[in-house]
């Protein structure tokens, strides 16, 4: 008597696995959807096909002038030819290995507070956020311990437009928690004068701000105090930004269940020691991706510092398009402009998505 | 006051404060040993950068002899580019101590902005500059055309009243930069392009194919322009405004910058009393004596520094016209220096 | 003393160490610093400013501008007041701002959808255009539109034409202009009269429903009424309606309406900036509805048609509608960014051309600020009336 021995399985239909069956119920489930997908398919078509033949088959990328672009496609030695400006604006030649510098501190500590397991996380971040700002002002302005003094009109390109996120960001941060404290706070002027603050600039557009920064601050300011153009817009960002902030913040301080506060009152701890020690540490790892969400905007509303007059990447490789020796490369310009900031946005808002996904785990 | 004031503390502490005394421009100026001086973004001929950030251009010498006068030395100068919009305020607010930057002399800017003007540097009025395809031969046919302008000119408002006085119809089309405008006219945006006519001049040689558009033969403003300071301090005025007279005096005694040495060796009178010889006229203002001797070696006379910038040694060959000496028949005309 | 009441305890706290006395000291600190803070921006800025012989006051509105304006949705020349510069810019603000928001809804309604959509390519092209768009500056992309793209349209004379009525060239796109006749105003009538007669139908209708359970068709005879009504009026009267066409004359097109290629291009970017961001809105408002809900609503035999209408829609809203409006607002915002291309907005009008003309910064800004402040404290305003209309109400 032989052992029951069933038959193999028979493969599945062959169009319902693999890439055709994948098609068919990606793609083609029904008439609308594959008429979709052969509209989506061209219009990807018509996109890609140029892009590939302008911006890269027929591209010229280095040269000199614009004698150099001779293949009638795109002419990106534009952008190779000024790529230092597009950097450092109008910093000294000599002088750009102090803004390397500068930039390669602020990348390392970066990726060490960015890495999981590095140890010591906390000096860093101490480094990062107390000594590193000075470090890098008198690496970048100079003017003291024998460093050349390099005027702040001299900053630009994309080194400006880092410099303002990053001031704006970092200052506006400890504003903005004072700001969501005050705004939950029991007592009522403190909070109304709070809340005025922050739907104040929230209510208004940056632009008028950073106008307001540039023409009338130094009206506000008594005679002989006076900063000069980029400190007035840093000034700017950093209010505007601070009721932002505030409201990240006031979003990660209700995400604290309130028996943390209750048990924290318990144990006899002050109002700022419950903050400082129970509130604070926990509600900020929850707020890191809103941060990291309100420096992306932050990031690109770098650019409106154009209008009052601050030479940022938008801005110097705008100037630049206006150079008669370089007349009519206007998409490259944006292109590239453009590249630059979505790789920095998306990079930092895929960041940003890991860490929610990673910091989700405990509270749900 | 927690809230406001931390962000200026924190930017106070990043970034020098130049603790300015009520003491006067000149004294700052002095102390600072370098001369804040704001300039036009860009405009060939009058203030413009190369690719190296050096400035030049009829309104650049201005800030170069000033500091020339004040500090014995034309390169202790900041330049500050500003557009139209921001020019004033940044003079007022003291973020400059100059403005030679291609500014109409106006009765309401001298009353109301807290501002003097020190004088005349050039002689302007406005003009139209049109594509040659066009075929306009007159701006009185000029009747609906789009106009690109910059904004915040006087140049705006003389628009207006002519076509108003003319019956004629215009579209503005406005832009923050002249560069913007010449993109604008260059792209087809508007028909016509007005500004200054030296301005036209320059911003013409900006154009891909400069002889494809032409100047019309209409002038239709009085535009006077030249540096503005800050009211309420007179010696820092009387400074400005002697050290534009020191370069037109110059030409009119024929002092150069090449012969500037020879010519206070030999000494007339009147040139004594200009370099500083005899008479101590620096004193008066406040600074050496050799003041105007600094200005004539570094920066050079009136008539060497329009040749130089605008006139035929350079792209944009402007006649001197107006701006030609009293005694060759132009405007230029400095009070006599004694 | 470990017997003694805790009430006498009480008492015997230092002043400074009670919460209630020390929130007051606090208070009046901060007041006090507040105070200061105002009284030394304000005194600094009267002082400076009379000491710079900047004029001030509000004065200035009633002199005549002097300026011409591109676009003005009210009668403008250069003979009216800088008042008048300030509702022209103001209106200018609001045209574009409304039309944004119209534009960008619907197309992040599409494109929210087509973030869901069952069809691999479409959903995937949909993010694509969401994570591009989202991560570009808005002013690199108006200045994308307007100097890269609508420069390069044809002259006035080569315009793209459309049944010789529409030209579109880098001027602008111009369009008939309708300009009513005597009796249009009865046409007016009957739409305003079509659209009451529907909200009524509609309430009739839903009391019908909740007392037998059978509605009455509303749909078709609401649109009947709203537009062929005005219709049959129109007709009846002999069509009191002509076209103002632009002609091209020397230079420009003359006539009709014009759309201008600065509206233009600030239209796109807004919108299309704002639509990514309306996408990621509306789909996570889809996504929030619970699959439960849709498989109820099947079982208990709605169509699709109402089970959208009446189950899906009405919660997805409830989520939508506040992120929603802080994207109506940023879109607002952001529409001050005009300035940059020169389209006549409050900015680029008030706080550009006329700030300049008069100097009076501080007025003008502060004027600038509060239009854009009341908008927002407005919309917001409103929106958290309907939010609180439509919001679940727990019993």
């Amino acid at each position: 008597m032989s052992a029951f021995k069933p038959l193999p399985d028979l493969p599945p239909p062959a169009n319902t696995v693999g890439p055709i069956g994948w098609a068919r119920s990606n793609l083609f489930n029904g008439p609308v959807n594959s008429v979709l997908t052969l509209f989506a398919l061209y219009l990807m078509y018509l996109a890609l096909d140029w892009f590939i033949t302008w911006g890269l088959i027929n591209a010229d990328w280095f040269g000199e002038s614009r004698e150099a672009c001779t293949s009638g496609g795109a002419c990106w030695v534009f952008v190779t030819a000024r790529i230092t400006q597009f950097t450092y604006g109008f910093y000294p030649e000599d002088l750009i290995w102090r803004v390397d510098i500068v930039f390669a501190l602020f990348a390392a500590c970066l990726i060490w507070l960015m890495v999981d397991r590095s140890p010591a996380k906390g000096w860093v971040a101490a480094f990062t956020l107390f000594l590193f700002p000075f470090i890098a002002y008198f690496l970048l302005r100079g003017d003291a311990f024998g460093l050349e003094s390099v005027d702040t009109h001299k900053w630009g390109g994309l080194m400006l437009t880092l410099i303002i996120a990053v001031v704006g960001i970092v200052a506006s941060l400890p504003i903005g928690i004072l700001l969501a404290l005050g705004r939950r706070s029991d007592m009522p002027f403190i909070r109304s004068v709070c809340i005025v603050y922050i739907e104040f600039w929230r209510g208004v557009p940056l632009i008028t701000v950073l106008f307001m920064a540039s023409v009338m601050l130094p009206l506000f300011m008594s005679e002989g105090v006076e900063f000069d153009k980029l400190a007035r817009a840093m000034i700017g960002v950093v209010m505007f930004q601070s009721a932002y902030m505030a409201e990240v913040v006031r979003g990660g301080l209700q995400a604290i269940p309130k028996g943390q506060y209750e048990a924290a009152q318990a144990l006899g701890l002050s109002y700022w020691k419950m903050m400082g020690l129970i509130i604070l540490p926990q509600a900020l790892k929850l707020m890191i991706p809103g941060i990291v969400n309100t420096f992306i905007a932050l990031f690109k509303d770098t650019s409106l510092v154009l209008i009052i007059g601050l030479f940022d990447l938008l801005a110097i490789v705008q100037s630049a398009l206006n150079d008669p020796k370089w007349l009519g490369y206007s998409v490259e310009g944006y292109l590239f402009v453009g590249f630059v900031f979505w790789a920095f946005c998306f990079g930092m808002s895929r960041y940003s998505m890991r860490l929610e996904r990673k910091l989700n785990t405990g509270h749900r | 006051m927690k809230k406001f004031s931390l962000p200026v503390v924190a930017v106070t502490g990043l970034l020098s404060v130049s603790g300015l005394s009520n003491a006067g421009t000149l004294e700052d100026v002095k102390k600072n040993g370098v001369l804040q001086c704001g300039v036009g973004t860009g405009l060939p001929g009058f203030s413009i950068a190369d690719e190296k950030g050096n400035w030049t251009g009829l309104d650049v010498d201005v800030c170069r002899a000033v500091a020339a006068a004040v500090l014995g030395d034309a390169t202790k100068v900041k330049y500050t580019p500003l557009n139209a919009k921001e020019r004033f305020t940044a003079l007022q607010s003291g973020e400059v101590d100059v403005l030679p930057r291609n500014t109409t002399w106006t009765l309401t800017r001298d009353a109301s902005l807290g501002l003097n003007f020190t004088g005349v540097n050039y002689y302007d009025g406005q003009g139209f500059l049109v594509s040659k395809g066009l075929g306009v031969k007159s701006a009185k046919e000029l009747d609906g055309a789009a106009v690109c302008i910059q904004a915040g000119t006087t140049t705006e408002l003389n628009l207006a009243d002519y076509f108003r006085a003319n019956g004629m119809k215009y579209q503005p089309v406005v832009f923050d930069t002249s560069d913007q405008t010449v993109k604008g006219f260059e792209a087809g945006r508007c028909d016509v392009l007005t500004s200054d006519q030296s301005q036209l001049y320059a911003l013409r040689i900006k154009l891909a194919k400069p002889d494809d558009a032409v100047v019309l033969p209409e002038v239709i403003s009085k535009e006077p322009l030249g540096p503005v300071v800050r009211q309420g301090d007179d010696a820092w005025f009387n400074i400005v405004k002697w050290s534009l007279f020191a370069m037109i005096d110059a030409e009119e005694q024929g002092l150069t910058s090449a012969n500037v040495d020879d010519m206070k060796a030999k000494g007339t009178p009147a040139s004594n009393r200009l370099l500083g010889v005899e008479g101590g006229m620096g004193a008066t203002l406040g600074l050496s004596d050799d003041w105007a001797y600094q200005i004539i070696k570094q920066v050079g006379n009136y008539g060497e520094s329009f040749e130089r910038n605008v006139g035929q040694s350079s792209p944009l060959k402007i006649e001197r016209g107006l701006n030609a000496l009293w005694t060759k028949g132009g405007l230029q005309y400095a009070p006599p220096i004694r | 003393m470990a017997d003694s009441p805790s009430a006498e305890q009480s008492t015997k706290t230092k002043a400074w160490n009670d919460p209630a006395i020390r929130a007051i000291v606090f208070q009046v600190l901060a007041a006090l610093g507040v105070v200061l803070f105002f009284y030394y921006i304000i005194n600094n800025a009267l002082t400076n400013m009379e000491a710079r012989g900047i004029t001030t006051g509000f004065g200035f509105l009633d002199n005549p501008a002097g300026f011409g304006i591109i676009q003005s949705l009210v009668e403008y020349d250069e003979t009216y007041s800088y008042g008048r510069t300030f509702v022209v810019g103001l209106l200018n603000t609001i045209l574009v701002s409304v039309l944004g928001i119209i534009i960008a809804s619907i197309m992040g309604l599409v494109i929210g959808i087509a973030r869901l959509s069952s069809n691999w390519l479409v959903a995937k092209l949909a993010t694509a255009f969401i994570e591009i768009f989202r991560n570009i500056p808005l002013l690199l992309q108006i200045f994308f539109w307007y100097f890269a793209v609508l420069r390069t349209l044809p002259a006035a004379r080569d315009s793209v034409t459309l049944g010789e009525s529409f030209f579109l060239n880098n001027r602008g796109f111009y369009v008939p202009k309708p300009v009513t006749e005597d009796g249009f105003g009865w046409v007016w009538l009957a739409l305003l009269a079509g659209i009451i007669g529907s909200i009524v139908l509609a309430r009739v209708s839903r009391l019908r429903q909740t007392e037998t359970g059978i509605p009455l068709p509303v749909f078709l005879p609401s649109l009947g009424m709203i537009l062929g009504l005005p219709l049959i009026i129109f007709l009846l009267l002999g069509a009191p309606l002509s076209f103002d066409y632009p002609v091209l004359q020397r230079f420009n097109f003359q006539g009709g309406v014009a759309i201008i290629p600065e509206l233009m291009a600030l239209l796109l970017a807004l919108s299309i900036y704002t639509a990514a961001f309306i996408a990621e809105v509306v789909r996570s408002g889809i996504e929030a509805v619970p699959k439960g809900q849709t498989e109820a609503s099947s079982a208990l035999g709605l169509s699709n048609g109402q089970r959208l209408r009446l189950i899906i829609v009405p919660q997805a809203l409830r989520v939508i509608i506040p992120p929603l409006t802080n994207q109506y607002l940023n879109l607002t915002k952001n529409s001050s960014l005009a300035t940059a291309i020169g389209y006549p907005d409050l900015v680029s009008v008030f706080a550009g051309t006329t700030l300049n003309q008069t100097g009076q910064a501080v007025e003008i800004i502060f004027m600038t600020m509060a239009v854009y402040l009341t908008l927002s404290l407005l919309t917001s305003a409103l929106m958290n009336w309907y939010n609180n209309r439509i919001a679940l109400v727990e019993r």
